[in-house]
């Protein structure tokens, strides 16, 4: 079980108001992810639930009961750390033996939770070296199992995979993935990195400045965007926004348009620009244009094999069904 | 970076460096050595005849020289032990977040510079003396006869105030190592489950081994010269009760005026020094691989 439930939870370092009080709630067996830019929150938060900082005022539930005043080890938590916090000066098997060893489980037991997640994470030949003579990806995975040994109500993962390179990253979120399909055990999940959100949420949770911006699955926020601060968060590239008399022909105070939603053309189009910078991906080609009458440059995706360059005339013209619609405070016009 | 010509002109340029050192460590070691062969009693000037061992022979069946051994041991191991275990704890407690820590660190720190003359006399003078000492007034004002510190405990009031000088070394040290722990391994431990007790046991104290080694190496280094607290206390009494290694070699060699077995002893000591040495080196090693 992990059925985790916020209310009114606020967090105030002296004066500072780092979470303004916020309700949210999380169902046992979820994928949440909480997403926004540094220094956002999202690892106060997520001390909140561990209980590793006391809430200003607020109550945090888990599983139906109050555990606001609980410590951290009466949560029945586990926390995935950014540093991987493992303990330096013992070997792998120790280091995940650890929280059995305090909760006195038995020998034989730990044993074999020990043998099953090395197993799993394919720790099995490390099990006696020291975390030191590990690479990244290994001590990410010791940390899992230190995690997973303790067979929580919920894991916690503080931007695991902000310190491995791309290519481990892509691999460790898939490997993160299947590990929740498999336990589906309650995930909580932080990142500023909104790919790792879109793909690996069953509930992305936007956060902006402690504030929650708005809380749905990956498609519902990539389609209905609450706000633009959403529209430009969620998507990549980023969305198009276009204030100005452009937004007012659509009777808003801005306008956005996704790059894939715009349809790119040599001859004719609703707007005229030239070629600034292109990206070529291979599969797609990213240009980014400079349309008369508008304030920033314009992102667009194309097939990979237009043949458009630097300086060229192209003709843009916006899916009218996908145009997303912002009034003077930022919010969505339906 | 370092090419061939690069190198050998760095070992030209600190060779006078080398040269130097090495003359100002070999010339009194191989004196003293010399002198340890040699009859030499400034009371009996003239001549001073090549002897072999028998100053050595002297040293090790002088009565005191168990006693110096021993004591030697005592005060080197009882100090240790007060000031690892003590400087764990104010560093423990230096660690915490207060009010005013800043001058209160510096007051921790203040005993390390006061001479050890110095401090020997304040204490045996104005603390530990049971006419005018603060003690006696305090065991007196609650009816019990004041202690003769340096009559009746005078090893353990040695130790106490050699700790008193060495306490504010280990605790600088170890309060910069609880500092390098990395704050997030301790909220793992917590949320692993970990007791204050549990997370003190198995996390800071083996990340603080180093710098205990280092305390403990660098401390017995001076700890074994220790002199001038006892000197100004004790005189090494009652008896013997209070002559370390230091002390006795100064008894033979400037109160006997011998100067052939206070060598021997000097040697003694040295070879002593290099044994602990090279123990606390293995310890230490053994640490680093860690
Ligand atoms: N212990 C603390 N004392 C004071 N301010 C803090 C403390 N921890 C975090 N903050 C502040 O709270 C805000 C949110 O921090 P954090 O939750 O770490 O952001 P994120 O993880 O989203 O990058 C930041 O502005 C940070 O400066
Ligand atoms: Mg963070």
């Amino acid at each position: 079980m992990g059925r985790i439930q916020l209310k009114q939870v606020k967090k105030a370092f002296g004066d500072v108001e780092v979470i303004p009080p916020l309700d949210l709630e999380i169902n046992d067996g979820e994928f949440v992810v909480f997403v926004g830019p540094s220094g956002c929150g999202k690892s106060t938060l997520l001390r909140l639930i561990a209980g590793l900082e006391d809430t200003t005022s607020g109550s945090i539930e888990i599983d139906g009961e109050d555990a606001t005043g609980l410590p951290p080890a009466k949560r029945g938590l586990a926390m995935v750390f950014q540093s991987y916090a493992l303990y330096p000066h013992m070997s792998v098997r120790k280091n995940i033996a650890f929280p059995m060893r305090m909760a006195k489980v038995p020998q034989e037991e730990q044993e074999k939770r020990i043998a099953q997640a090395a197993e799993a994470l394919n720790l099995t030949d490390y099990l006696d070296r020291r975390p030191g003579q590990l690479s990244g990806g290994q001590r990410q995975r010791v940390a899992i199992g230190r995690a997973i040994v303790r067979e929580p109500a919920a894991f916690l993962f503080d931007e695991p995979l902000s310190n491995l390179d791309a290519a481990l990253r892509v691999g460790m979120r898939l490997e993160i993935s299947e590990l929740h399909k498999r336990l589906k055990t309650t995930m909580i999940y932080v990142t500023h990195d909104q790919v790792e959100a879109m793909t690996m949420a069953d509930k992305i949770v936007v956060l902006q400045a402690g504030v929650i911006e708005q809380v749905g699955s990956p498609l519902e926020l990539y389609r209905t965007p609450r706000n633009k601060f959403v529209a430009g968060f969620i998507g990549s590239p980023k969305m198009n926004l276009i204030e100005g008399a452009e937004a007012a022909k659509h009777n808003a105070h801005t306008i956005g348009a996704r790059p894939e939603h715009i349809s790119v053309s040599g001859d004719t189009g609703t707007w005229k620009g030239t070629v600034g910078v292109s990206e070529h991906l291979g599969s797609d080609t990213f240009f980014h244009v400079n349309v008369e009458g508008f304030a920033e440059p314009l992102t667009v995706r194309a097939g990979g094999d237009v043949d458009l360059h630097y300086g060229d005339t192209i003709y843009l013209t916006p899916d009218p069904a996908l145009i997303h619609k912002f009034d003077g405070n930022g919010l969505r016009i339906e | 970076m370092a090419t061939k010509a690069s190198r050998s002109a760095a070992r030209l340029m600190i060779s006078p460096a080398v040269i130097l050192l090495l003359c100002w460590m070999i010339v009194p070691l191989a004196m003293t050595i010399y002198f340890s062969f040699l009859r030499y009693n400034l009371l009996q000037p003239g001549n001073s005849p090549f002897v072999g061992w028998e100053n050595y022979y002297w040293f090790f069946t002088d009565p005191s020289f168990s006693a110096a051994m021993i004591n030697t041991l005592v005060l080197v191991g009882g100090v240790l032990a007060i000031t690892t275990i003590g400087g764990i704890l104010f560093a423990l407690l230096l660690d915490q977040p207060m009010w005013g820590q800043g001058v209160i660190r510096i007051m921790v720190i203040a005993p390390f510079f006061v001479m050890p003359t110095v401090s020997g006399l304040v204490w045996k003078n104005m603390f530990m003396n049971p006419v005018n000492g603060i003690f006696g007034h305090l065991t007196q004002a609650l009816g019990f006869a004041p202690i003769d510190f340096f009559g009746q405990i005078p090893m353990a009031s040695i130790i106490f105030i050699v700790s008193w000088q060495w306490l504010p070394f280990a605790t600088l040290i170890l309060l910069t190592a609880f500092q390098s722990l990395d704050q997030e391994q301790l909220e793992a431990a917590e949320m692993d489950g970990a007791s204050w007790v549990s997370r003190f046991w198995f996390i800071m104290l083996p990340h603080l081994a180093r710098a205990i080694t280092v305390v403990i190496l660098i401390q017995t280094i001076f700890l074994l010269s220790i002199f001038a607290e006892i000197l100004v206390t004790t005189n090494g009494g009652p008896g013997v009760a209070t002559t370390n290694l230091t002390y006795l070699i100064y008894v033979s060699s400037l109160l006997q005026y011998d100067v052939g077995i206070g060598s021997a002893g000097g040697v003694v000591a040295i070879i002593l020094a290099n044994i602990v040495a090279f123990f606390l080196m293995r310890m230490i090693g053994k640490n680093l691989d860690a």
